[in-house]
């Protein structure tokens, strides 16, 4: 990795955190639970990571443990969106919602 | 060299797309009305990184691909579907495969790199492994605990900080040779090995009620190791969510540990079990006034202004769809009734409100302390279920207790307060609660969900008002 590219990296992750401090503190803690499940679902984009690991095909070790880490994201993807998702169905108003 | 700087401007643009979608997604988590758009944007973002990933160039083989997506879909499906009040342990093995995917990467990329690996390299890459194999460990082991397959009361010895700080400490060393000396490829094995000890020995010690503190700390561990991995792979996007989700754990960590009064290294390396064991200790048996469902279905009925204090020992009974009939039959019946939440009731931040929302409480009944603790002086009752720690007011009065200074919901500000408990025995932190022995406190023994079952049957039966 080039020097500018490690600067660069540092320049989006601290911006990203603070943004996702901003972002998160509006979070009601009503929906605490459903936001850990749903962060953890996008954290599994790093499925990405461990497709071109395992479709690269460099060394088989690179293609077993990228397979491997493909199962692990992916059932994080799949689980983590449908138990969100049905977790927040579930939250209903007493009053008529304003549209 | 790294898979992402290639020349492929669309795979940029669509990670970037997905980026967005992902902040936009955590921002629409911020009210109830919205969420389920949030969830949405995540997937189609989702969708978009992984269809322009598998259209990436470098990829020659799709077969093990297709083998690990149809796998992870099989096993995901199951863990999507769990009941409500086993979310916790569900999303203590989510950090886990997380944190698994992480290592693994991690791990081959070493293997692929080595020896020549730049020190800043290897440095960022010791700190994926790092934190992806600790997480991992601790991870499972909180799952464990959550499931009850392992022993839920910490479990402590002396020397125990000493022990676990020097075992990351050596990990910490021997990634600090291999950032000098990368070629050593037999010291690797041991940058995964000692964290993942040390991850075990991190949860060793921390009790049922520390959970959702360790929780939110391993959302955090994980999303940081996940950012660390960005780093490595030279991926934008990666770093991103790594970041959010690193972000959400940390407001999460320090919510949680406000609301115990605790600081981080406090929960890590505290054992509070022990400490409250003793104060526990030397109770004599000092008289209570208890009630039968019929006079607190009385009392109940005669309130203008009533509110509900949930603990997990509510969600253990199963009691809530049975609170849910209460909630219905004192609202036909004119009367104001909310819902108190602590903010570590539960196994995991916002576990209760979940746990209540599926009983089809509205979540606008669903009041946050802070909100809520200035009206108990006007309430008329506060009914306890299952809640017992987040409402001893000792935390506020007695600086001798483990407890003190540990926001409460003031139910003994209320006219009068019922609290349903099984026996005298003290809750699972095992510290004795004066609410139970004032004159206004009226003890309701039993079982949460036949005792509440018996309260709506007494305001059914007793009188068409």
């Amino acid at each position: 990795m080039v020097q500018t590219d490690l600067i660069t990296d540092l320049y989006v992750f601290i911006l990203a955190a603070f943004i996702g401090f901003e972002v998160i503190r509006r979070v009601s803690p009503l929906l605490h639970t459903p936001l850990m499940s749903l962060t953890n679902a996008l954290d599994a984009i790093a499925v990405v990571g461990a497709i071109i690991l395992a479709g690269e095909g460099k060394s088989t070790l690179a293609t077993i443990l990228g397979t491997l880490a493909i199962v692990a994201a992916t059932s994080n993807i799949v689980g983590g969106f449908l138990i969100t998702d049905r977790m927040l169905k579930m939250f209903k108003t007493s009053r008529t919602p304003k549209s | 060299m790294t898979p992402f700087a290639g020349s492929d401007l669309l795979l940029q643009v669509t990670y970037l797309a997905a980026a967005v979608l992902f902040i936009l997604s955590l921002k629409l988590m911020s009210s109830p009305s919205t969420a389920r758009h949030g969830v949405w944007a995540g997937e189609v973002g989702m969708l978009l990184a992984i269809v322009g990933t598998l259209l990436h160039h470098g990829i020659v083989d799709y077969r093990w691909i297709a083998v690990g997506l149809v796998l992870g879909s099989i096993i995901g499906v199951p863990l999507g579907m769990v009941h409500m009040t086993a979310v916790p342990q569900r999303t203590a093995l989510s950090h886990a495969f997380g944190a698994l995917c992480v290592t693994l990467v991690g791990t081959s990329e070493y293997y692929l790199r080595a020896p020549g690996v730049p020190p800043f390299m290897m440095a960022v890459l010791s700190a994926e492994v790092i934190l992806g194999s600790l997480t991992f460990t601790g991870s499972l082991m909180a799952a464990g605990k959550l499931e009850e397959v392992l022993p839920q009361r910490p479990i402590t010895y002396k020397g125990q900080n000493f022990v676990n700080l020097s075992v990351l400490a050596i990990a910490v060393a021997v990634a600090a040779v291999l950032v000098r000396h990368p070629e050593h490829t037999h010291l690797f094995p041991l940058m995964l090995a000692i964290p993942l000890l040390f991850g075990v020995l991190m949860i060793v010690p921390i009790g049922g009620a520390d959970m959702p503190t360790v929780m939110s700390l391993l959302n955090s561990y994980a999303g940081l190791s996940a950012a660390a991995m960005g780093f490595v792979l030279d991926s934008k996007l990666l770093i991103i969510a790594g970041a959010l989700d690193g972000a959400s754990g940390f407001i999460l960590s320090v919510n949680m540990s406000k609301a115990m009064n605790r600081s981080f290294s406090n929960v890590l390396f505290g054992a509070f079990g022990q400490e409250a064991a003793k104060a526990a200790a030397g109770q004599e048996t000092r008289p209570v006034r208890s009630a039968t469902p019929e006079e607190a279905a009385a009392i109940l009925a005669a309130a203008n202004k009533v509110v509900i204090v949930p603990g997990y020992g509510m969600a253990v009974a199963q009691a809530q769809h049975k609170v849910r009939e209460l909630y219905d039959s004192l609202t036909k019946r004119g009367v104001d009734v909310k819902f108190g939440i602590h903010p570590v009731a539960g196994r995991m931040p916002g576990h209760m409100n979940v746990l209540l929302a599926e009983a089809d409480i509205p979540y606008d009944k669903l009041v946050d302390m802070d909100d809520l603790n200035p009206e108990f002086p006007q309430t008329d009752v506060a009914l306890v279920i299952g809640a017992n720690d987040v409402t001893n007011p000792a935390a506020r009065s007695d600086p001798g207790s483990p407890i003190y200074g540990m926001p409460i919901l003031d139910v003994d500000k209320a006219r009068t307060v019922m609290v349903i408990k099984r026996s005298m025995s003290p809750g699972f932190a095992g510290i004795d609660n004066p609410l139970y022995y004032l004159d206004k406190t009226l003890m309701l023994f039993g079982d949460a969900k036949t005792f509440v079952g018996d309260i709506v049957r007494e305001l059914g039966g007793g009188g068409h008002s």
